[in-house]
């Protein structure tokens, strides 16, 4: 036990070592393909911070290259897969997303901007995960997409990605959505699993530090689905997910109430910011 | 999901100009050396070669090896004495071959 | 902050489990001596010469899954002052072999850009084999930094 201890006390001196390093983000600027990005902008009312500032500020240079430049940018195989996926024909009233929505550049500018949004049927929030699912079994007759499956990934991103540039901006006056933010809030500051982290441990409290080598950032989602140097094309509630996991707690599942509310409240925690959507990140 | 391969090439040059061309391709690159979830190795599958051909000469050639990211990129310079066009090959160690072409005018 | 013995429990096994979160399989890595000699397989034995050669790679990698390298080699890629081929290494890999870059006039100009996987911080060294038979080398250490998110 004394042995344990004394590793123990090793281990919180080597933690609180390096909990000191901090680093300031990255003073650059983001245009992607010439198109400049809102990557800092003064918080809104009753935010924590006085400034949101995007990932991609904390990230190393070649990691912030790789965003700027369409080609460049491994997620965007990815988005041209979405792509094919919205103007497929699927299920029993022989309709793609185009057939109603016709010109995407179009029709879902802003889209990415403003979701998720009030859902009057459901009396929920909606995503744009969601909404495709509402749209394939109410309007086309097909089966909803299973998390994480069947391009639901990449036909989200191709719809987040006609708002590149647009700034993040949910509306918090429609249907219940106040209180969805508010219960949203509670997630973000409670503290779980046997690391007993909360969101804002490490994106509120820890921002600036590093997690050994992991320079903690304000944990903004206005990128998402993001192309991860680690794993690949990844989903927000995917990312949600591991975060929870990490911190050694029980992961909610996709789409529930409780990462709902968090989506809700974190896209809230980004207003103004850019939409980035596929952006680049460790 | 297979998707088709992204190059980039300009439009037009003048006639011996060296031009720039990227390439990726959307590919897992399994390396060979990941385990499943039941401890068995994942075998290699790679793309091995890849090639960039102007008129049927050949203009750049990469062997792959399976430390090449996933999606593999390529950046790389080009001389271009006429219009005509550039065919680009993939080969996959499972023996598919994934080509595309890109014209090029010569102004 | 002050220390009570159920922090310092606490921080022990969240210490603990990061610990454990990190850990991964590490198959048997190339060494830098199975380079060398991958090196001179390449050469036919002859030793490389400095210069001609720059090798580009970040000092610093935030992720070993995705590294941008760039080869350039000084020549007029015309007649006998030609770059016949490139070839990469890694030391610290599980091979060493990384990718060979071929050549010819029709290239225009000897260079090349890829992305790499490298397992852990190590060198990463490009060998330029000329047509006249001579050969020059490059190397850059790449430091790999592992995060601490798992996600």
């Amino acid at each position: 036990m004394k042995r344990l201890l004394i590793a123990g006390v090793a281990l919180v001196a080597g933690l609180a070592a390096t909990s000191w390093a901090m680093a300031e983000p990255v003073d650059d600027t983001l245009e992607i393909d010439g198109k400049p990005m809102i990557t800092r902008t003064k918080a809104p009312e009753g935010h924590p911070f006085d400034e949101v500032i995007s990932g991609w500020h904390y990230r190393e240079t070649e990691t912030r290259d790789l965003e700027r430049d369409t080609f460049e940018n491994p997620a965007m195989v990815s988005v041209e897969d979405g792509e094919v996926l919205w103007n497929k024909v699927d299920g029993t009233a022989g309709k793609s997303c185009a057939t109603c929505h016709g010109d995407a550049a179009e029709s879902m500018k802003g889209i990415g901007a403003r979701f998720p949004k009030w859902d009057a049927d459901s009396k929920k929030p909606i995503n744009v995960e969601l909404q495709i699912n509402k749209c394939r079994t109410e309007q086309m007759g097909a089966e909803a997409l299973p998390f994480d499956k069947g391009g639901q990934k990449e036909l989200t991103a191709y719809i987040k990605h006609q708002s590149l540039g647009m700034p993040v901006s949910i509306d918090l006056a429609e249907g219940d959505m106040q209180s969805w933010w508010e219960r949203g809030k509670e997630v973000y500051y409670t503290r779980t699993g046997q690391l007993n982290l909360a969101c804002a441990s490490c994106h509120e409290v820890g921002v600036g530090k590093f997690i050994r080598a992991d320079h903690l950032s304000q944990g903004q989602i206005n990128g998402f689905p993001v192309y991860r140097l680690k794993s690949g094309f990844t989903s927000l509630h995917n990312r949600f997910r591991g975060c929870i996991r990490d911190t050694r707690a029980e992961m909610p599942k996709a789409f529930s109430d409780e990462l709902m509310a968090l989506e809700t409240y974190v896209t809230w925690r980004g207003t103004g910011l850019s939409v980035e959507t596929p952006a680049v990140r460790p | 999901m297979a998707s088709k391969p992204r190059i980039k090439v300009p439009k037009s040059a003048s006639a011996g100009e060296v031009i720039t061309i990227k390439t990726l391709i959307s590919h897992e690159m399994e390396s060979g050396q990941r385990k499943d979830k039941d401890g068995n190795p994942i075998p290699r599958k790679i793309i091995n070669k890849f090639t960039c051909a102007f008129e049927g000469q050949t203009v750049f050639e990469c062997d792959l090896d399976p430390a090449i990211s996933a999606n593999p990129y390529f950046e790389f310079n080009a001389k271009v004495p006429a219009s005509g066009t550039f065919k680009f090959t993939w080969l996959d160690d499972d023996g598919s071959v994934y080509e595309a072409e890109e014209p090029i005018e010569v102004k | 902050m002050k220390l009570t013995r159920r922090h310092v429990l606490g921080l022990t096994v969240g210490a603990a489990a990061f610990a454990v979160a990190g850990a991964r399989i590490t198959p048997a890595l190339a060494s830098v001596e199975d380079t060398d000699k991958s090196i001179m397989d390449f050469t036919g034995g002859v030793a490389p010469g400095e210069g001609k050669i720059t090798l580009t790679a970040p000092e610093i990698a935030e992720n070993g899954n995705t590294v941008p390298i760039s080869v350039s080699v000084e020549s007029a890629m015309e007649g006998d002052d030609l770059v016949e081929s490139v070839i990469i290494f890694a030391d610290g890999n599980p091979s060493p072999a990384v990718a060979t870059f071929h050549f010819t006039e029709m290239s225009g100009a000897a260079l090349a850009t890829t992305r790499m996987r490298l397992a852990k911080t190590q060198n990463v060294v490009a060998v330029a084999k000329m047509k006249d038979g001579s050969f020059f080398m490059d190397k850059k250490q790449v430091k790999v930094t592992i995060g601490g998110c798992g996600g």
